[in-house]
């Protein structure tokens, strides 16, 4: 990853580098995986299902893998806990080499969640989170907090959901208790198959926040596969996208395969809207946000004229008693308002937190009639306006920023690559891997 | 003599007669659902020697009581032993097949998940496979028992213990004033117990399959 990296991820790797030094309540944070021309054949096959494929990926990360339907990409997780085992290769997790060790064992430390969950429907909720710990020996006491604790983590009542059947859950409520169980023995390795294939987009949106919030608390490595785009955009740290026998087409941030991707397939895999998708990776606090006039309720009628004639705008913005935007007041509106503001201006539709993306912000500029949209904070507070041309402004840095970014990294890659191939002329021999983050172009 | 009479006059000897039937059945039954069990997890996850147990299983229930049993007397001798041999083997087929199908029938992504987890092969049959195809195996240990409960009367022919014994008493003595009240008798027995056994394999379900997978 280069240095200049969005602010995203830089703060992610921050916050892993920080909690590395001091583990916050005592949990484990995330371990390297390296992956070393991992491959698997099936007998009868002529090619491989998954070819050669090599990368690093580092500690507190989220990587998601991401490629059409058989491209091999659960196939290649897969092979991370040995549920299938590779036929060449190896994997090394936190530098030790997990490739021959006894598979149950490394299943215990890697945590593991699929699709639909994966609950036991004949077990409770308890019983489901318990078994990991309970399979390496935990002390009974140690594991009922853990359970309580897991199930606080995800979200759900402890006294509520404890003793019931998966089957009494919503869809989203088991992928949480799936997610409960595979963090349950405090793995610092995760894996999920397409967790959230198999829930509606609602519930999955909350669910993808709700990891993210969980990985800022936990910073565990997470191998992500999915084949929806827009996931691998919100939840990735870094994003692999594979094609035919987990070929990696490209891995790198979403940022720089948004604004460069490295061929036709990846821009074929990132489809339409590329520039829209990359202010989904942009929060409104990243922005300028303008000061706006604002008058509360509670300020006289003379002092809301003085100060809308004073003020080089035609509107104001007017809070309620808690400091919220109320309405909207034009000159006009109080020319008629006639000494009460009960029935002057227009009501505030929308309102943006500063954590909303930036298209988030563009919809609500877009669908107001004077294009611009309130900002509040966390108590929905008004802490400032954006609108449009701010808004154009930021977004047309972004771009350039991502584009100059983009570039130097592709320059690096050419140097490698062409390193690489003198190497191989030369007879050297070997594949230079990892040079930048893990990146190896197919 | 009327059957209420008779039932008053020989009542002792009648319990006597149920309590072995019941008992034969109810041994047979624990080896057979071990045995068919046992073949059921063995067999399960190849195609053809699952095949090759239910084809096995059903053959043998094909052949007649009274000829299994006639042809079990030279080999084994007259008694308890030919009558346990032929009830267990009459049991296997609908326990080995109900529990193929139940372990086959267990969702692939489960197992895949108990096995993503780390459970070792013993532990995930013995937690998750065994559990949740455990319904279908105990609809196959029911069937079993209420075909058991008619074929132990046949016993008898080998002089096996049970109720058997009375019906064939009556079947050998027609024409006779009791002949009648013993194979209604030993019949009704019959009956009787089929629907205790029946009734206890309700309570069994209802304390071993999980509230969470109940129909």
């Amino acid at each position: 990853m280069s240095e200049t990296s969005t602010s995203r991820t830089a703060s992610t790797s921050g916050a892993t580098a920080t909690s590395g030094a001091t583990p916050t309540s005592g949990t484990t944070t995330g371990a390297t995986i390296e992956l070393e021309n991992l491959t698997k054949r099936y007998p009868g096959h002529p090619s491989p299902a998954v070819d050669n494929v090599s990368m690093e990926i580092k500690a507190g990360e989220i990587v998601i893998f991401v490629g059409p339907s058989g491209c091999g990409k659960s196939t290649t997780l897969k092979m991370i806990n040995r549920l299938i085992e590779p036929t060449g290769g190896r994997i090394r997790i936190n530098g030790e080499d997990v490739t021959d060790m006894d598979p149950v064992k490394l299943r215990r430390k890697v945590g593991y969640a699929i699709q639909a969950s994966g609950l036991f429907p004949h077990m409770t909720v308890a019983q489901n989170i318990a078994l990991v710990p309970r399979m390496i020996g935990w002390p009974k006491a140690r594991i009922r907090n853990r359970v309580e604790e897991m199930l606080d983590l995800v979200g759900l009542d402890p006294g509520e959901f404890h003793g019931r059947y998966p089957r009494q859950l919503s869809g989203g409520q088991q992928q949480r208790v799936g997610v409960a169980r595979a963090l349950a023995a405090d793995p610092p390795v995760l894996l999920m198959d397409e967790p959230f294939g198999a829930v509606d987009p609602i519930t999955r949106d909350h669910l993808q926040d709700e990891l993210i919030r969980l990985q800022h608390e936990l910073h565990k490595t997470i191998v992500f596969v999915t084949h929806d785009f827009d996931e691998a955009i919100k939840l990735g740290d870094r994003i692999a996208v594979l094609r035919e026998h987990s070929h990696i087409a490209q891995f790198d941030t979403p940022e720089a395969i948004l604004t460069n991707p490295a061929d036709d397939f990846v821009s074929g895999f990132v489809g339409a809207g590329a520039a829209l998708k990359r202010l989904n990776l942009t929060r409104v606090r990243d922005v300028e946000i303008t000061d706006y006039p604002t008058v509360t309720v509670d300020d006289p009628l003379q002092e809301i004229f003085n100060k809308l004639r004073s003020s080089n705008t035609n509107e104001i913005l007017l809070l309620d008693k808690r400091g919220r935007p109320y309405k909207w007041l034009r000159r006009g509106d109080l020319m008629r308002a006639k000494g009460s503001l009960a029935r002057a201006g227009t009501l505030v539709s929308d309102t943006v937190t500063r954590d909303a993306t930036l298209r988030d912000a563009l919809e609500a500029v877009l669908m107001d009639s004077s294009g611009r949209v309130a900002v509040t904070g966390r108590r929905g507070e008004y802490t400032g306006v954006v609108d449009v041309e701010t808004l154009m402004n930021s977004v047309h840095e972004l771009l350039e920023a991502d584009r100059l970014e983009a570039m130097a990294h592709r320059h690096d890659l050419e140097e490698l690559r062409a390193a690489q191939t003198h190497a191989e002329q030369e007879g050297v021999g070997g594949i230079v891997e990892g040079g930048v983050g893990g990146v190896k172009k197919a | 003599m009327n059957f209420w009479e008779y039932l008053g006059n020989r009542h002792q000897q009648l319990l006597t007669d149920a309590y072995q039937h019941a008992s034969a059945v109810f041994q047979c039954m624990v080896v057979a659902t071990l045995l068919g069990v046992l073949i059921g997890i063995l067999t399960y996850r190849s195609e053809w020697a699952g095949s090759l147990a239910t084809t096995t299983t059903s053959t043998l229930l094909t052949i007649p009581a009274l000829a299994m049993i006639g042809l079990l007397i030279p080999v084994v001798g007259l008694g308890v032993p030919p009558t346990v041999i032929a009830l267990t083997l009459y049991g296997l087929l609908p326990i080995v097949r109900n529990c193929i199908v139940g372990l086959r029938g267990v969702d692939p992504s489960l197992v895949d998940a108990a096995t993503g987890i780390g459970m070792s092969r013993v532990m995930r049959m013995v937690r998750v496979e065994l559990p949740l195809a455990w319904p279908p195996i105990l609809t196959g240990i029911r069937v079993s028992t209420q075909m058991l409960m008619g074929i132990a009367a046949i016993a008898a022919y080998a002089s096996g213990p049970g109720l058997g014994n009375v019906i064939f008493r009556g079947l050998g003595s027609l024409g006779s004033k009791n002949a009648l009240n013993q194979v209604l008798a030993g019949t009704l027995g019959i009956v009787v117990l089929a629907l205790l056994f029946d009734a206890a394999y309700v309570l069994i379900g209802r304390l071993t399959i999980s509230r969470g997978i109940r129909v």
